[in-house]
């Protein structure tokens, strides 16, 4: 899932400064699976706010709602009135999220609650790790199923470096070495033999370094 | 400054196990505590939810407690262990918002102890009137007593 972190109060304050009325939008989705910008959060947000905003002598129009999702119209349309009868809103979905918001309320400010931070998952209660970065050309098939791309630091696809110790890496001794873990698994797949193949420059032209990606599917078009 | 003595507004979420029955305790053994504290009892403290906290706050409480049964002995397992990391993040918020952490606070009592109960109150009581009506109260232009 897209995992996010709340962005601190006073930033959000600050945005959100010379407008009175203000909607704090949730997502119910990957923000609401890692805490950060769901249902409850939203309505954290706005309490705080709220409280922030009386003690500064301020209008304290502050509402929240949570839609399904932020990146989908069809979850977005339905609150075309709701978003029509503020000043401002504070989009607590990822990125994806507030562009969503923007492109369809173009007219209406809409601000980021949260930093999108990365593609991961809960490891275990409170602790998100990020497992992929979208390269555009999988190739866990080739590393154990462990991603060389987002779990070393420097995305090497012949690891490990030199600064692999006690499995560990470098850059972070708090971070297992993403190689060490692609040699442990392959071990136990039996599958060794490919730690000595080399594997060719990996094409980043399907990542980022290709500019804005775009899926179409005719298949799905109406 | 106004002539009459602040008289903080305190709200409490306890647990029906120890909490609410230490409060009946206090009862039966005659045992008075502040009448500022305003219970809100709950199936357990497990229950609590950060928003719960604030909304208190935002709603003009100056002070908020949450007393949950000791630790190892939670009717429901490890629910004031939840309680108490909720508390401590909600601090968090408090001091972010400018309200201020220490008007929020986590205790443990067992079911018996009337007088822990009544004690805890007036800690409280003492606490959040020495620190003064919450800037949100202030704010909202409430009259203290
Ligand atoms: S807007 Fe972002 S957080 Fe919400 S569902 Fe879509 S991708 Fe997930
Ligand atoms: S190889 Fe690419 S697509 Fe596969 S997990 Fe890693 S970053 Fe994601």
């Amino acid at each position: 899932m897209i995992i996010a972190q709340r962005k601190p109060l006073e930033e959000i304050k600050e945005m959100v400064a010379s407008y009175e009325k203000v909607l704090v939008l949730g997502c119910g989705t990957c923000v609401a699976v890692c805490f950060a910008g769901g249902e409850k959060e939203a309505k954290l947000l706005a309490s705080e706010l709220r409280m922030a905003r009386q003690m500064e002598g301020k209008s304290t129009q502050i509402i929240d709602h949570t839609i399904q999702r932020q990146c989908e119209w069809e979850f977005i349309d339905p609150i075309k009135e709701l978003v029509a009868s503020v000043d401002a809103v504070v989009s607590t979905a990822c990125g994806i999220g507030v562009q969503g918001m923007a492109e369809r309320f173009e007219d209406k400010p809409i601000f980021p609650g949260v930093n999108t931070t990365f593609l991961g998952m809960p490891v275990q209660p409170g602790e998100f790790v990020e497992r992929c970065q979208a390269c555009g050309d999988c190739i866990l098939d080739l590393t154990g199923g462990v991603c060389p791309v987002a779990r070393c630091a420097k995305s090497l696809m012949n690891g490990p470096c030199g600064g692999s110790q006690n499995g560990k890496c470098e850059v972070n001794p708090e971070t297992p070495c993403a190689w060490q873990l692609i040699y442990d698994r392959l071990a136990k797949l039996g599958q060794l033999e490919r730690m000595m193949e080399i594997m060719p420059a990996k094409n980043w032209s399907t990542s980022r370094d290709g500019g804005l990606r775009k899926i179409i599917r005719e298949d799905l078009k109406l | 400054m106004s002539e009459t003595p602040f008289e903080p507004e305190i709200t409490a979420f306890v647990c029906q196990y120890c909490g609410d029955m230490a409060a009946d305790s206090a009862g039966w053994n005659r045992i008075s505590y502040p009448a500022n504290v305003k219970i809100v009892r709950l199936p357990c403290t497990g229950k609590v939810d950060v928003h719960h906290i604030l909304n208190a706050f935002e709603h003009g409480a100056d002070g908020v407690y949450v007393v949950a049964c000791p630790e190892g002995n939670c009717h429901h397992i490890n629910g004031n262990l939840s309680a108490k990391r909720r508390v401590t993040y909600a601090k968090s918020l408090l001091d972010e918002v400018g309200v201020g952490g220490n008007r929020l606070e986590m205790f443990h009592v067992t079911a018996a102890q009337g007088d822990e109960f009544a004690r805890i109150a007036a800690e409280m009581t003492e606490r959040i009137r020495a620190l003064g009506p919450s800037p949100v109260r202030r704010a909202m232009g409430k009259s203290s007593g």
